[in-house]
């Protein structure tokens, strides 16, 4: 079982590496579209609906209890969502420039999978040696390459915006942009406190994500730096562009924003690649301040072997799937800001509340030696 | 009346920080979610309809069986869409209700001109026509959404009715029959 791990893992040979690659990709696409479904079913719930419960296909509704329970549950659903966007007819404005029209979701997706590259989300013990269940061992720059390019994705929305020539989705574009400016400053600030907590001197790994995870084997970053939290969950659902935040989208004033002219399947890639933001972003937030795949604070593995490295995963992904449904349950909470109000949260709140953090830890670093 | 000052408090440094109030307002959608959900599902469920309800126009017989409509034509007169079309027609000498009144011969109601008003029901002398509890009516062809008499009459069934006017109208018509000597 752990020579199989290894290999699966660390082997270096090219079809464990496309495996592996493959495998994430797959994963990570499975539960974007199973968050989709999420979104629909929490939202229901929310507002004392039931969501979808009746999509099944013929040949496993047939199956007795199983059937039932996946039509009610609504487990095809994201099936029949994906499929309905692949069969749709792709219609392509005359209107947009056309080249950047069919690059702009694209370019929406991409950095959201590139980024899974560096991301770990687990670790196993072999010959003594612990290494990271992640695409890339020991990548140093884990934290730097995950914020470089994951906030790459909003040139897929500014390109959008742009190329689809017409009014809402300049607005919804130019939006975007200006809110990833505003808050890209005090996520990256507030992360700058966890560098401080982790990184010891001396040691080369400062800004991985692994090393991270590991010096939070006593209390998580959450609860030695609560404000960095804070400030670092409210910039996660700005840069996704989520809920209260969502106004490269905004709906109600901007029609549909970005993707106004998008439809068929060119649609269904942005909506994949604002779930993979989440996901993304769910996990940085996990690694950073809730401990990766740390069972409990001062409780960092249950169990030995290749099975306590299982019950770390499966805490990485419970932690993930408690965070998607928060995503989800914020959005249908609170009413979306008024765009003023973003560019005030963002530059006159969060900015002073992370920099007045930061300098509080320096401060209290330096005193302590 | 004395004027009454509201003070206008100031908003306290939690209130204004917003977070209390976002975690009471996912405090509420939480209960929200953990509620059953109100939702009736339509084609197995079927709401229940009240007594009053005004659905599809149908015409009734009265508890003896015998058709109520005299067809006097009010109905086709008054309905504000001309939905209704009536043939009045003679009552053969054998039947049950024979006596002095005329039946209709052929009784049609277009459901796709009709307004559901109930008009017809409220100027109906007799009776004899009651928009009940039929909510759904849907059909393929436009032919198929004109009711007629028989359909009409299997919509509509029996209802309770207590004037029994044409045991009257035949007890009636014994009588002076018997006093013609």
């Amino acid at each position: 079982m752990e020579q199989l791990l290894h290999d699966l893992i660390l082997s270096p040979a090219w079809h464990f590496t496309a495996a592996r690659g493959l495998t994430l990709i797959l994963i990570v696409m499975t539960i974007a579209g199973y968050s989709v479904l999420l979104e629909r079913k929490a939202s229901a719930w929310i507002q004392g609906r039931v969501g979808p419960n009746r999509t099944m296909h013929p040949l496993i509704g047939w199956i007795p209890f199983i059937g039932t329970f996946l039509a009610k549950g609504g487990f095809i659903q994201p099936a029949a969502d994906g499929g309905k966007f692949l069969f749709k007819e792709d219609a392509l404005p005359g209107h947009v420039r056309k080249f950047y029209y069919v690059l702009a979701p694209i370019i929406a997706l991409a950095p959201a999978l590139a980024v899974l590259v560096m991301l770990p989300f687990g670790e196993f013990l072999y010959e003594g040696k612990r290494y990271a269940i992640s695409l890339t061992q020991g990548a140093d720059v884990g934290v730097l390459f995950m914020f470089a390019v994951s906030s790459l994705g909003v040139y897929g929305i500014a390109l959008a915006g742009w190329s689809a020539n017409s009014k809402f989705p300049f607005l919804g574009a130019v939006r975007g942009a200006a809110q990833l400016i505003s808050y890209e400053l005090a996520m990256g600030l507030s992360v700058l406190t966890i560098f401080l907590a982790t990184s010891v001197p001396g040691e080369d790994h400062g800004l991985s994500l692994v090393a991270m995870v590991n010096a939070q084997s006593g209390a998580w970053n959450i609860l030695t730096q609560p404000i960095a939290a804070l400030v670092f969950l409210i910039c996660v659902f700005a840069e996704t562009n989520r809920h209260p935040f969502d106004m490269p989208e905004s709906e109600t004033d901007l029609v549909g924003g970005f993707h106004t002219e998008y439809g068929a399947f060119k649609f269904g890639i942005f909506f994949v690649a604002e779930y993979s933001h989440m996901i993304i972003g769910s996990t940085l937030f996990i690694l950073m301040f809730l401990g990766g795949w740390h069972v409990l604070p001062w409780m960092p593995t249950v169990g030995e072997g290749w099975i306590g490295s299982l019950i770390g995963v499966a805490t990485f992904f419970l932690k993930l799937c408690f965070f998607l449904f928060f995503f989800v349950w914020v959005r249908w909470t609170l009413p979306r800001f008024r765009y003023d109000q973003v560019m005030r949260i963002g530059w006159r709140v969060l900015l002073p509340i992370a920099v007045l953090n930061l300098l509080a830890y320096f401060a209290w670093y330096a005193i302590r030696g | 009346m004395a004027i009454k000052v509201v003070e206008r408090r100031p908003l306290t440094l939690a209130e204004r920080t917003y977070l209390p109030q976002i975690l009471a307002g996912l405090k509420v959608t939480w209960d929200n979610m953990v509620r059953p959900s109100v939702t009736l599902q339509y084609p197995e469920e079927r709401p229940t309809i009240p007594k009053n309800y005004r659905g599809v126009p149908t015409l009734i017989m009265d508890p003896n069986g015998r058709e109520k409509c005299v067809s006097c034509q009010l109905c086709e007169f008054v309905c504000p869409p001309k939905a209704i079309r009536i043939t009045p027609g003679e009552i053969s000498e054998d039947a049950t209700n024979a006596h002095v009144e005329k039946a209709p011969k052929e009784f049609e109601i277009n459901m796709l001109r009709c307004i559901y008003c109930g008009l017809c029901q409220e100027v109906c002398p007799e009776e004899a026509i009651f928009l009940q509890s039929q909510y759904s009516l849907t059909g393929l062809t436009r032919e198929s959404m004109v009711n007629n008499k028989v359909k009409l009459y299997e919509l509509g069934g029996t209802l309770p009715d207590g004037h029994h006017k044409w045991d009257k109208k035949k007890e009636e018509a014994e009588k002076q029959a018997g006093g013609h000597h």
